[in-house]
């Protein structure tokens, strides 16, 4: 579970942020919709406490996230949120495979291959394990960090415009598994888009 | 998954510019490891071959030139003295042994010197099959000759003239093989030796032999430059002295006689310090590449960084510790070194093979002592301090690195 309250930022004086609370239980999606310009990506990041907020608090599963000594958060963020990006980012020496398992060393879990594979399989890219990130489409990689943010079975999903590199046939099926994944193990998702495409698919709405 | 698969995965993803900083770490390493290799072995040889030697008398030229000959048999003799005057000024309380040598013939480039037991002894040689030499015309050979020219106890062979193997033979008297030595790991390994008297009989005869055929000519080289009743010669005497105030005599030789005393220390330690303004040379060069393949990997690591600044920001935010990551880089560099440090090790070693080769066509010594040197540990630690340095400069900045604005740049 996550929950927001009165969080503000400021990147400078003139530029100063303030957002709603945001509240999402385990199993559930909140959609965030917000046009470019609006803070949705630092509120992304202070969701994951990527950025720490100039006031108000994020909780995730009873923890206050804003509490934590900075130490502690990376290790709270490996093991709780999963994050997905915007343009999907990864270790490109490594393969597939290896930047599957990334998840787990960095979080120091178990290295789970066999749930690599089945999530692998669930989403589409099976045959593509040995393969080099950017040697897929941009909707087979978008897939592979969905796979790669619920590696840890985290309680958050955080996707930051998960589709808008996307077109309308992969937008749709990102959005479905991203779903089907946060559902079968629990956890929250929130979503942070301008897509228009995802406002029908999400019935808790947000708008910044 | 682990830090060091990630840095190999990483260093196998720019296999050229890995390339690079490696081959330069390794040509750096293999030509400081090279260096030490032959200086260690040389000064080996060196010292092996001239210990209890503190003297060498002989003809006046070259005192260096004395002792490479007389000692190492390496270069050719100064020229022939007479057995008498070298007799007369050995008899000196000062002095301990004096061991006569005569040379001047060969065999297949193995050099044929007449002496006496004493040699032998000094170098603490022990014959392996058959006897030592006794007689006029008899040898005993060492264990490389032996090896190498296939003579066996009981052949028979004529020396040739000079030391190079093109000399013409003295076809008419045959030198017997009557025993081969142990190898002894000194120069007596490459020598064929006859008693000091073979050698008058073979040139006598031989003078006698071409006085007939070639009357009145005029015989330049020196060691035919005895008549039938000139008295006898040698080529050197080496000559140990009983304390270190044997050296007062060495003074009065030079200043006093038509000799020439030449101390294998003194001239051996000026050999080396000749040597040493070259190999000094090729070790600066050699500091100097390693230091540029340091350059190589800060460079394209800085270069890589710059594009995998994303990358860092992203395995920070999956939870990686800003250490962890700074390890993982400075890893990087590390197993650049130490490739190049043991790819150096190998190529060494192959060089020192090619050149000991070589060394043992031309003067009969083989370097062969592969293990490694104290000195190469030192090595290693610089070329990991190269390493890890040239990373830690540009790995640095993942410690500056702000994570949500890198990650929200792109």
């Amino acid at each position: 579970m996550l929950q927001s309250h009165q969080l503000t930022f400021s990147y400078a004086p003139t530029k100063r942020f303030a957002f709603p609370d945001i509240r999402c239980n385990d199993s559930e999606a909140v959609l965030i919709l917000g046009k470019s310009g609006t803070g949705k990506t630092t509120l992304l990041h202070l969701l994951a406490l990527l950025l720490r907020p100039e006031n108000g608090s994020v909780t995730i599963d009873q923890t206050d996230l804003t509490q934590l000594p900075p130490a502690k958060t990376a290790t709270f963020r490996a093991a709780h949120v999963g994050i997905i990006y915007q343009k999907p980012h990864f270790v490109s020496a490594l393969s597939v495979m290896d930047n599957l398992l990334l998840a787990n060393y960095l979080a120091k879990n178990p290295q789970d291959k066999n749930r690599a594979r089945e999530l692998a399989a669930h989403l589409g890219f099976a045959e593509h394990l040995n393969k080099k990130t950017h040697q897929m489409s941009q909707g087979e990689q978008q897939r592979v960090s969905i796979a790669r943010a619920v590696m840890n079975k985290p309680g958050v999903i955080l996707a930051d415009e998960p589709t808008s590199s996307l077109d309308d046939v992969n937008c749709a099926r990102v959005v479905a598994l991203l779903r089907e994944q946060s559902e079968q193990i629990g956890a929250s998702l929130i979503v942070v888009t301008h897509d228009q495409r995802l406002k029908d698919e999400f019935s808790n709405q947000v708008i910044l | 998954m682990n830090l060091f698969k990630i840095s190999w995965a990483n260093l196998k993803d720019k296999p050229l510019s890995s390339f690079l900083s490696g081959l330069l770490m390794t040509l750096g390493i293999t030509i400081i490891s090279l260096l030490l290799l032959l200086n260690k072995q040389l000064d080996e040889q060196f010292s092996r071959n001239v210990k209890g030697i503190d003297m060498v008398l002989g003809a006046k030229g070259s005192p260096l030139q004395l002792i490479l000959s007389s000692i190492y048999q390496i270069d050719s003799p100064t020229g022939n003295i007479p057995l008498e005057d070298a007799e007369r000024l050995t008899r000196n309380p000062m002095i301990k042994t004096a061991i006569p040598l005569s040379m001047g013939d060969s065999y297949k480039t193995f050099r044929i010197v007449g002496t006496n037991k004493k040699y032998v002894d000094h170098f603490e040689a022990t014959v392996d099959q058959g006897a030592l030499f006794q007689k006029d015309l008899e040898v005993t050979i060492g264990a490389r000759v032996a090896e190498t020219t296939g003579l066996k106890l009981g052949d028979t062979f004529s020396g040739s003239h000079g030391l190079d193997g093109n000399g013409e033979e003295h076809g008419e008297t045959k030198y017997k093989v009557v025993g081969i030595f142990n190898p002894s790991n000194s120069v007596i390994d490459q020598l064929i030796l006859t008693p000091l008297s073979s050698v008058w009989a073979i040139h006598e005869h031989h003078e006698e032999h071409e006085g007939e055929e070639h009357e009145g000519e005029t015989h330049a080289d020196e060691d035919h430059d005895h008549e039938a009743e000139a008295p006898r010669e040698i080529t050197s005497m080496l000559v140990k002295f009983r304390n270190p105030m044997g050296m007062m005599v060495a003074r009065g030789i030079n200043d006093n006689s038509k000799l020439l005393a030449a101390l294998p220390a003194i001239e051996i330690n000026r050999l080396f310090d000749l040597l040493g303004i070259g190999v000094d040379t090729l070790r600066g060069l050699a500091v100097a590449i390693m230091l540029i393949a340091g350059i190589s990997v800060f460079v394209s690591l800085y270069n890589s960084l710059k594009e995998r600044k994303y990358e860092m920001a992203l395995m920070l935010s999956m939870g990686a510790g800003r250490t962890q990551l700074f390890g993982m880089l400075l890893l990087e560099g590390l197993t650049l070194s130490l490739i190049g440090f043991i790819l150096g090790l190998v190529f060494s070693r192959i060089g020192l093979l090619l050149f000991s080769m070589r060394a043992e066509r031309n003067f009969h010594y083989s370097l062969n002592n592969l293990s490694i040197l104290p000195e190469e540990w030192l090595v290693l630690g610089v070329a990991v301090l190269i390493g890890i340095i040239a990373a830690a400069l540009p790995a640095l900045g993942v410690y500056r690195m702000n994570i949500s604005q890198t990650l929200a740049e792109e």
